[in-house]
């Protein structure tokens, strides 16, 4: 009965629909090619002097032009990391305590439906005296501007706004918050969170408006714990980690080569064909959409349909726990997701839905599905099938009489 | 034929890990589940995030599926308040009771059942047997951790649809299957307390979630002897840590929650001829008012005999009173007939 958990992978053969891309994505085949060699014959530490050492550095710093390229910033403006919590974590304690250091101010703003890397960053910095604003999203799952620049100020130091949320998918209005950060906060710097952008949102276009971008590479089809924070030219940030002084110093540890690399080779197969794949996944989300609706015609879509991601539909279904209907779909091989997952992986409720005034009834009702770039026709005819078919099982349990 | 489908309570235990992997043996359909009960990331006490890891691992090793059911808030509000504010009011609650009635019985069970599984299994040391017309519920087969006492609010419906698959074994038995399978919660030391309380102790527990009102401690002839800071500390029939020093032995005899008063007095003062019930439950019927029954007031306490009349158990011998709060469950040998909650 004992399976060698190193031989055997577990649930081998078993086929699944898979619609949780804004959890973790699969890895592109050219991103698994690219990274082998680092891990194998060219596996060296770059901080050596020698010749293994030299080619894992070379992949590195042309890796570091790659994905520099990719998010219209210089290969100097590139810091790698260990993923993207640890990216806004560098960015945000980052900049606000050197800010505070300089004397320039003790503001952190940020919205009410961050990741909790973000969150988590600045509920520590507000436990170190900073004063922490957090901006109300409207209904749609879009910052209210008025709101923010009604608590912006000179002595703002630090503004963390997601580009696109994690749940809902919905692109926020990145250029408005940067004018109004530039014109009342002078000495703030503007982060973003743009984990879940990169497959969907032309991020070069806006590095311009601001100072730091958050990214990690499981998101667009690289491998875990890889992740960029990209620091503009002039932002001056305290290191999190400490130790050796890879990344200039702002993150020291034995550099991930073969993740590097790897991220590299996924996020330029990502952008070029990033306007194909918004056209490809979106007419198929767009399907399943109608799909679910036309079937349960009680069923609501949470976050502004015109403004959210192509790949992503969050969508609840009145009467219905969305914990049992996870379990319901994974039963069918359709995988998907709801509220934010815990270490536990228990499902804990949704800030973001709670933060965009969506009931805790409806929130709960509710659950995510994410496409990428390997999702298909045959998915979608799986999730249009099946999904309507989970629910009707659940609203029509035969309830045993108490 | 598809097989029957049957989800089973992991807890990270061993019992329940067992459970499973028997389950599992005899060719059932089955999927895991931890229910996540309470707390947040603690990593000491129930559900923490180790023994939810623990039941996944179990899970994998078996190569079942395993979930994890968030029902923490149903927990505070169906368990944890009421045992709060049971104790604030002067009674002893049994919040394993109530966690078996609200939340494997009824939280589990419903969701078990809308998601299409024909069974739910737990862990429990207690037998499900079933005859041409009824499904009984019998004590485990292991004496010393018999947990029938817990169960009694179990009827037809639920035992129709529970498997307690180590109710024959030993706890001993349980664990050298465990060792032939290898589970890695094999040697696992069991939880004795209650699971929400993980430090300081019931008192603080219950005085950081609800007022306590101080008042003063009486014996039966109403002497003052002394004062204390909430009636939360104490329980019916309690001797030890009264906080009063007097010649002989003194117990708590009644606790009167709304004028603070603890009464104290000697072990003949706790002695009653009767027990009135709430919440009556019975496994497939009442039993008749002249039928003799082995009346159980403790997890493992020796039973009294006794006569269900009405919602009032009648001893055949005075014994010490329960307190208020307390399950009492209601046997004939090894068989469980049903039971209450003591008024």
């Amino acid at each position: 009965m004992r399976r060698d958990p190193c031989r055997t992978p577990p649930y081998a053969g078993r086929v699944t629909t898979y619609l949780d891309y804004a959890a973790t994505t699969p890895m592109h085949a050219e991103a698994i090619d690219a990274m082998v060699p680092y891990l194998r014959e060219s596996f060296g530490n770059p901080s050596g002097l020698h010749t293994v050492a030299r080619r894992a550095k070379n992949a590195v710093e042309e890796a570091r032009e790659v994905v520099a390229g990719a998010l219209g910033a210089t290969p100097a403006e590139i810091v790698f990391t260990g993923g993207g919590t640890e990216a806004d974590n560098l960015a945000i304690k980052g900049t606000a305590r050197s800010k505070r250091a300089e004397g320039l101010g003790d503001g952190v703003v940020t919205t009410a439906f961050e990741h909790k890397g973000v969150l988590a960053s600045c509920d520590r910095l507000g436990r170190e005296g900073f004063r922490v604003a957090h901006v109300p999203v409207d209904r749609g799952g879009i910052v209210d501007l008025d709101a923010l620049a009604g608590v912006l100020d000179r002595r703002t130091v630090c503004v963390s706004v997601m580009l696109v949320n994690n749940e809902v998918g919905t692109i926020q209005p990145l250029r408005e918050v940067a004018g109004a950060v530039r014109e009342v906060a002078p000495h703030a710097v503007l982060h973003t969170d743009a984990v879940q952008a990169v497959s969907w949102v032309d991020v070069a276009a806006l590095v311009a408006d601001v100072d730091l971008v958050a990214v990690s590479a499981h998101k667009f089809g690289g491998p875990k714990g890889v992740g960029v924070l990209v620091a503009r030219n002039g932002v001056s940030l305290l290191p999190e980690i400490e130790g050796g002084g890879q990344e200039r110093g702002l993150r020291s540890g034995t550099v991930n080569v073969a993740g590097i690399v790897a991220m590299a080779a996924a996020i330029r197969v990502t952008v070029d064909r990033r306007d194909r794949e918004i056209e490809r996944v979106g007419a198929l989300r767009d399907r399943l959409e109608r799909g679910l609706l036309a079937a349960v015609p009680d069923a609501f879509v949470n976050g502004d349909r015109t403004r959210r991601v192509a790949g992503n539909l969050h969508i609840g279904f009145p009467g219905v726990e969305a914990e049992a209907l996870l379990v319901a779909l994974d039963r069918r091989g359709i995988c998907a997701a709801a509220g934010s997952s815990c270490s536990s992986g228990a499902t804990e409720p949704s800030h973001v839905l709670a933060a965009m005034g969506v009931s805790r009834e409806d929130a709960q009702a509710s659950i995510r599905l994410s496409l990428g770039f390997a999702s298909t026709d045959a998915d979608v005819d799986v999730a249009r099938d099946g999904i309507p078919a989970a629910v009707e099982q659940l609203r029509t349990a035969p309830m045993v009489p108490r | 034929m598809t097989s029957t489908r049957v989800l089973v309570a992991m807890s990270g235990g061993v019992d329940s890990s067992v459970a499973a992997a028997l389950l599992v043996e005899q060719g059932f359909d089955v999927t895991g589940v931890t229910m996540k009960l309470w707390g947040g990331e603690s990593d000491s006490g129930c559900c923490s995030v180790s023994d939810v890891e623990d039941a996944r691992r179990v899970a994998a090793q078996l190569d079942i599926p395993h979930y994890v059911f968030n029902f923490a808030d149903e927990f505070d509000r169906a368990v944890v308040d009421p045992y709060v504010h049971a104790y604030v009011a002067g009674r002893t609650p049994n919040p394993c009771v109530e966690c078996n009635r609200s939340m494997k019985w009824g939280r589990l069970f419903d969701r078990a059942l809308a998601l299409g599984y024909d069974a739910v299994a737990t862990g429990h040391h207690a037998r499900v047997r079933s005859t041409s017309t009824a499904f009984e519920l019998w004590r485990g087969a292991d004496a010393a951790k018999d947990q029938s006492y817990v169960l009694y609010m179990l009827g037809q419906r639920e035992l129709a649809r529970t498997m307690l698959p180590i109710g024959e074994l030993t706890k001993t038995a349980v664990r050298e299957q465990a060792a032939r399978l290898e589970l890695r919660t094999a040697a696992k030391a069991e939880s004795m307390d209650v699971c929400f309380i993980t430090r300081g102790g019931r008192e603080q527990f219950v005085s950081s979630r609800a007022p306590e009102t101080p008042g003063v401690i009486r014996s039966v002839d109403g002497a003052a002897l002394g004062r204390h800071d909430g009636v939360s500390a104490f329980t019916i029939g309690q001797r030890r840590g009264l906080g009063v020093a007097v010649g002989e032995r003194r117990f708590v005899v009644d606790i009167d929650a709304p004028s603070a008063t603890v009464t104290l007095g000697r072990r003949d003062d706790l002695l009653r001829d009767e027990v009135a019930l709430t919440d009556l439950a019975f496994v497939e019927g009442r039993p008749a008012a002249d039928r003799v029954l082995d009346v159980q007031v403790r997890a493992h306490g020796t039973p009294a005999r006794g006569r269900l009349v009405d919602r009032t158990v009648e001893y055949e011998a005075a014994q010490p009173r329960v307190a208020p709060g307390q399950a009492v469950a209601l046997y004939q040998g090894a068989r469980l007939l049903g039971g209450g909650i003591a008024v």
